[in-house]
């Protein structure tokens, strides 16, 4: 039996075929190409085969900033993956305990950062540990830790953890709405039957609700990932295109900015941008492969 | 495909960008901070003799002219009129067509030779922008806490360590007001407005050119290691503290001496309650020659895809008459006039800075001519290297050594042992 062509289906799925297209696959391909291309003296580009990647990853010039962009990265997603997620869990479990009053005002007043825009963000956590115009500093006297203040935006050091943590700040309320909202999902047969077996609350956490929420925590590790690795926003609101001090908050997205746009008396180059974002397509590709494949999979077994 | 793409990045940076119509001028500057004074002083007066032409000043954030005017130039949505850096940045345009030949143009004859080199190619033959105004760095101070600790403003080094020492030791107030956060004022103002005393001005800066000095030379050194001692003078949490942050500061009487450039006095006029003076960067032993970067930093092409050429010349004219330098020296406060046109500049401030270059030999900033041709970048190497140095972080000593063979990575006079 021969089955007739779903012509609903097709019409229905068009627009938004055609949409994503256009706006979204075809200037990825698009960079994947020019990331193949080299700009010559006069601007004109002419095919160049991997000539940029390597540039990118072998010649110290390029490959130094690149790699310490990366690291960085990793490093304010490791701090995202450690302070924001399990602060996320705690906050999504006390929400979800029975009879807590004020459960909605909380969990409104802790998303509101989230609502808020970046820059906005930035600039006001700027003020704050301002040691000229900043609050911080006399909010640490009033408990004594005045002399604990320092200039944490401004020192190599401390600069991307602080940013980190500003971060974290602000976009806590997305993994706990995700997880308070599995939480609510679970089945109260599965923890009625638990307390009539005599399980602690404590065992009922970590041995039932624990395993029945793994599937968001995956989807909250994958997203913080992704936004992780894409991030720009804040960087360059806070510290500028040159990530200072001395690069040490630069991640791929402001190096990216750096390469593709240029800044300052540095000119711009697009081909050697596409090869940036290239690699951070790549990395984002990789990490979101490597979810599917050992993550997801294992996953399904859990999903009611 | 790769013109409908540099066209999409063009428009993306410019926002709404419409094309330029004719009977409308636009002019691309970088010069954010005078939109108001070109709006209603400059653009009104030309008007008022060109009746029929529209002009409108659309400026990009300094750190972003140059790659997104380069951006706007190849994808073709550029204005008419195009501010030019001085020397490398618009020689760089020239050389891609990106702006025309102005030799023998109307209002070119009104400017010295020397105020054209910043916009000719290096063999002086074509000049591709018309100068319109240079800045003096050097230090504006507050006159008030200078005279309530009883203090005069620095000839030498020694002098000028000696009044940051005084003005530190009242525990209130911070002698210099300058942070490293956003990088660029440590080589722009720091490192090229004091060095020229070190490495003599033009002398030093050519012989780097001509390959007979290296950045590790003890006159190149020198200015570096007197960053270096400008640390504990600096705020605290220095490290943190932006370029806005230091204007405040001063303009709030809470430091005694802001390091910077002519640009600054009518800012300080507006917002400074108290009176201010300006002294230029301090020379090592009192009797020594001293030397100034003045630098030309303004000019004025004209797009070769301008839909309004006629126009847009007939704007260019303007900025070379009288009536121009008159208004941008006098209105523009700090921003001075490169043409030969006699000119009374009414500003004390503005004045006592222009009268440096009576005694001191004008020079520009270091890296401004050939130096930035190559990669690593020189310009953003200063902007690191600097920071690094007022934060403590790098040795002078290092520092040169950074600076030179990033320097001889490229530039082949460097190279011969």
């Amino acid at each position: 039996m021969k089955r007739a062509i779903p012509w609903q289906a097709v019409v229905f799925l068009l627009p938004a075929l055609l949409i994503y297209s256009v706006f979204s696959a075809f200037p990825l391909l698009d960079t994947l190409r020019l990331g193949l291309f080299a700009t010559d003296e006069t601007g004109a580009q002419h095919f160049a085969g991997l000539a940029n990647f390597k540039l990118l990853l072998l010649d110290p010039q390029w490959s130094d900033g690149f790699w310490n962009a990366m690291w960085n990265n990793l490093k304010f997603f490791g701090i995202h993956m450690l302070v924001q997620n399990p602060i996320g869990l705690l906050l999504a479990t006390l929400l979800s305990v029975r009879g807590l009053k004020w459960a909605r005002t909380y969990r409104t007043l802790i998303f509101l950062p989230t609502l808020l825009s970046v820059v906005i963000v930035g600039f006001i956590w700027q003020l704050i540990l301002s040691p000229l115009w900043g609050v911080g500093e006399r909010l640490m006297d009033w408990v004594g830790l005045a002399e604990h203040f320092q200039p944490w935006l401004g020192e190599e050091s401390s600069a991307l953890i602080t940013l980190s943590l500003i971060s974290v700040w602000q976009f806590i309320g997305v993994p706990m709405m995700l997880i308070y909202a599995a939480l609510l999902a679970v089945p109260e047969e599965v923890i009625d039957a638990a307390v009539v077996e005599g399980a602690s609350s404590w065992r009922i956490f970590w041995e039932i609700k624990l395993p029945l929420i793994y599937p968001t925590l995956g989807l909250v590790t994958i997203l913080t990932f992704v936004g992780n690795f894409n991030a720009f926003d804040l960087i360059y609101s806070v510290k500028g295109a040159l990530a200072g001090p001395n690069y040490s908050t630069d991640i791929l997205g402001s190096y990216f900015y750096r390469t593709f746009f240029g800044y300052q008396s540095q000119i711009g180059s697009p081909t050697m941008g596409a090869a940036v974002a290239t690699m951070m397509f790549l990395v984002i590709l990789c990490g979101v492969a490597i979810y599917f494949y050992a993550v997801q999979r294992k996953l399904q077994r859990y999903a009611l | 495909m790769q013109r409908r793409n540099q066209t999409l990045l063009a428009m993306l940076l410019a926002g709404a960008w419409g094309a330029a119509q004719a009977g409308t001028v636009t002019i691309e500057s970088w010069r954010v901070d005078d939109k108001t004074l070109w709006e209603d002083v400059l653009i009104p007066a030309f008007q008022k003799r060109n009746p029929g032409i529209t002009v409108k000043f659309s400026p990009t954030t300094p750190t972003e002219y140059d790659s997104s005017l380069t951006a706007r130039l190849t994808g073709g949505t550029a204005g008419d009129l195009i501010t030019c850096r001085p020397f490398d940045k618009s020689l760089d345009l020239f050389k891609k067509g990106h702006l025309e030949k102005l030799d023998g143009k109307p209002g070119m004859e009104h400017f010295p030779a020397a105020a054209k080199v910043a916009w000719q190619t290096d063999d002086g033959k074509d000049a591709y922008c018309m100068p319109m105004a240079s800045v003096m760095h050097g230090f504006l101070y507050n006159k008030k806490i200078f005279k309530e600790l009883n203090l005069t403003p620095p000839n030498t080094v020694d002098e000028f360590f000696k009044v940051l020492g005084t003005i530190k030791q009242t525990g209130k107030i911070t002698p210099l007001a300058l942070g490293t956060n956003d990088q660029w004022e440590t080589n722009q103002i720091v490192f090229t407005g004091i060095g020229p005393n070190y490495w003599h001005g033009e002398t030093g800066r050519k012989a780097l050119i001509a390959g007979q000095a290296k950045f590790t030379d003890p006159q190149f050194v020198a200015a570096l290691e007197q960053m270096s001692k400008w640390t504990p003078y600096l705020g605290k949490g220095f490290s943190s503290q932006t370029y806005a942050d230091s204007q405040n500061l001063f303009a709030m009487g809470r430091a005694a001496i802001f390091p910077t450039g002519s640009w600054e006095i009518a800012y300080f006029n507006q917002n400074a309650k108290f009176e201010f003076g300006a002294f230029p960067p301090p020379v090592q032993k009192a009797g020594d020659k001293c030397y100034i970067s003045d630098h030309t930093d303004i000019g004025m092409g004209v797009n070769p895809k301008s839909k309004n050429k006629d126009d847009a010349y007939k704007f260019l004219a303007w900025v070379g008459s009288q009536e121009f330098a008159d208004l941008y020296t006098n209105k523009v406060t700090g921003f001075f006039s490169l043409s030969n046109h006699l000119i009374a500049v009414k500003d004390p401030v503005a004045k006592q800075m222009l009268d440096w270059r009576k005694r001191c030999e004008s020079t520009i900033r270091l890296n401004a001519q050939v130096l930035n041709r190559g990669e690593p970048n020189m310009e953003t190497e200063l902007w690191t290297v600097g920071s690094q140095v007022l934060n403590g972080k790098l040795a002078p000593k290092d520092a040169a050594g950074r600076l030179q063979s990033g320097f001889a990575k490229w530039y082949k006079p460097q190279q011969k042992s």
